[in-house]
């Protein structure tokens, strides 16, 4: 069985140059939205805006900006988390969502039947649909590129090594000595994912930040959709339950209100 | 802010909120016509006999709905099947969408078969066979069955928006026990419309209607405690779901039904015929409590794209 494998994102060397987008888009012929006549966000130099069905990877901008020539620039490039434990794959009623032999998630096409319960599961929105197949689509971190040896087109073609593929064990080492550098220098870097007892038991694709989760538009602390089953459960039982009682006790008034009243 | 705000939405729009709505009256039908069948009185057949349709047609209705909505609707029994590996069984116990599957495949057949008993008693059947399903100790396991997967199908659409990462949907495990009340509220609604038309007997409308009054409370109550679960997640019921949600299945859908099962003579022109007035407005404010719900999260995945998130 091969090692897990996953990508480490060091986002303060992201140049925003989105090749890793137009990679994965090459690699898995996806299609261009709206048939290629692209409507400008209008107040962002990020036009991609998201991930969805026909984007796998998404280099996010996040324009931090108070004036000209006061701000920063932060980019990040996205994709799915391969979460060890997966909310998609948690939910998914076809089996369509499965965990290869290299510890990713692949959802494959000809079994899902689109009915979109994963892209409400996943805690970092990054599943959709993609239109022309009719089917909840994402990131399969290039399933068919590692069954032959190579490395995902999206890593492949990142010109500054942000995106780095390889065995996790080795980049979670190499991710602990780049934020080990940088806090040396002063900057407040932080490792998002790489924890094994943190949420969703580590996710193999796991990031290097220098500003909080949320404002790289990712949950401080993602669950798993089934948190809420046991409870949900039982509140619904409970409310039945007493609903049930409710109408026996009606019929039972009903059945006394008839007898005629008694002679004493 | 809540980690559920980071999530897509699945675009479950028309026809996701008319299935909980439908599925959700077939069931509380369902239920209730049981209910009636095994510790009612001959008087209430009609009504029973009313519930088996409602809940048959619900079945079947959902479950197109719920086949068309799928983005391959061809593969529906990829959800009852592994595709792959005919013809071993699909079934995920911890999904709700999984078993809500299967739940509604059982409602489905035992509604069904409810249903046919009915027909025979009404003479619309003669085949012996059918009789069996409406005399005897086949035809009540057989309702008995039918109510209880009513019950469930009311209740696991709520469980199912819960089982998610979506904003006020995970934010409560209130969801499930919501739809339940207000499952069995339309049900009970539904009944009040249609059985007359079947021959019910005052004394088993009677029965409905305070059935649904109390049904309403339940509802009622467990809105705010839903509500209340919500705490910060609350602002996004400042739009117009918001004001749906109060005026709409708050006033309309809630008090002003229970005011007419109550103090009829307080509602003017609504009390000419309370119980259909009544019956009328539940049924209103039970969809309007699904397009709400859904709709108010499904509308924030607008404003995560539009910020980039
Ligand atoms: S990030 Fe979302 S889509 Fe990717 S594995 Fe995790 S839950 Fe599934």
């Amino acid at each position: 069985m091969p090692e897990a494998m996953g990508f480490f994102t060091d986002t303060t060397v992201c140049i925003g140059c989105k090749a890793c987008e137009v990679a994965c888009k090459e690699w898995n012929q996806l299609p261009a939205e709206n048939g290629g006549i692209r409507e400008l966000s209008g107040d962002s130099y990020d036009n991609t805006r998201r991930l969805d069905g026909i984007h796998w990877r998404h280099v996010r901008f996040i324009e931090q900006f108070s004036g000209p020539y006061n701000g920063r620039w932060l980019m990040m490039s996205d994709v799915c988390k391969h979460c060890v434990q997966a909310g998609c794959i948690e939910v998914c009623p076809t089996g369509a969502i499965i965990r290869t032999e290299f510890d990713t998630v692949v959802i494959q096409s000809d079994v899902c039947n689109g009915c979109r319960a994963c892209i409400s599961a996943c805690p970092f929105g990054v599943i959709d649909i993609n239109a022309v197949a009719g089917t909840a689509q994402k990131c399969t971190l290039c399933y068919d590129r590692l069954k032959v040896g190579l490395e995902p087109a999206c890593a492949k073609a990142c010109p500054t090594d942000s995106i780095q593929f390889g065995p996790i064990t080795e980049l979670r080492a190499r991710a602990q000595k780049r934020k080990d550098q940088l806090r040396a220098q002063g900057v407040e870097a932080q490792l998002y994912g790489a924890d094994p007892q943190g949420p969703l038991g580590g996710l193999n694709s796991f990031y290097l930040l220098v500003d909080e989760p949320e404002v790289y538009g990712l949950p401080r602390n993602p669950k798993l959709p089934s948190r809420n089953l046991k409870q949900s459960t039982s509140f619904s039982v409970a409310s039945a339950a007493v609903l049930g009682v409710l109408a026996l006790v009606g019929l039972r008034k009903r059945r006394m209100d008839e007898q005629p009243p008694s002679l004493s | 802010m809540s980690d559920t705000f980071f999530s897509g939405a699945p675009h479950w729009r028309w026809l996701i909120i008319l299935y909980f709505f439908v599925g959700g009256l077939a069931g509380g039908a369902c239920f209730l016509a049981a209910l009636l069948d095994w510790f009612g009185r001959p008087e209430d057949r009609p009504v029973v006999r009313t519930g088996y349709y409602v809940a048959a047609w619900g079945a079947l209705i959902s479950g197109l709905l719920l086949t068309i909505d799928l983005g391959r609707p061809l593969r529906f029994w990829h959800m009852l099947f592994q595709s792959a590996n005919l013809p071993a069984l699909m079934f995920k116990g911890w999904s709700p969408i999984s078993f809500g599957a299967w739940a509604i495949l059982l409602f489905g057949l035992f509604s069904v078969l409810s249903a046919l008993g009915a027909m025979a008693e009404e003479g619309r059947l003669q085949t012996p066979a059918f009789h069996l399903l409406h005399r005897g100790a086949l035809a009540k396991l057989v309702v008995a069955v039918a109510g209880l997967l009513g019950f469930f199908v009311a209740g696991y659409t709520g469980i199912l928006l819960s089982v998610t990462n979506r904003p006020i949907w995970a934010d409560s495990p209130w969801l499930g026990a919501l739809f339940v009340a207000s499952g069995a509220s339309t049900g009970a609604a539904a009944l009040m419309l249609l059985a007359p038309g079947r021959g019910a007997t005052p004394r088993s409308l009677e029965w409905l209607s305070s059935f649904d009054s109390n049904a309403l409370v339940v509802e009622l109550l467990v809105l705010v405690v839903f509500l209340v679960s919500l705490g910060s997640v609350n602002r996004v019921w400042v739009s117009v779901w918001g004001l749906l949600l109060l005026v709409g299945v708050v006033g309309f859908g809630i008090l002003v039904p229970l005011g007419l099962h109550l103090k009829p003579a307080r509602f003017g022109s609504l009390a000419t015929r309370p119980v259909v007035n009544a019956a009328k407005l539940v049924l209103l404010g039970g969809f309007l409590l699904r397009l709400a719900t859904i709709l108010a999260s499904e509308g924030i995945d607008r404003y995560r794209v539009a910020v980039g998130m």
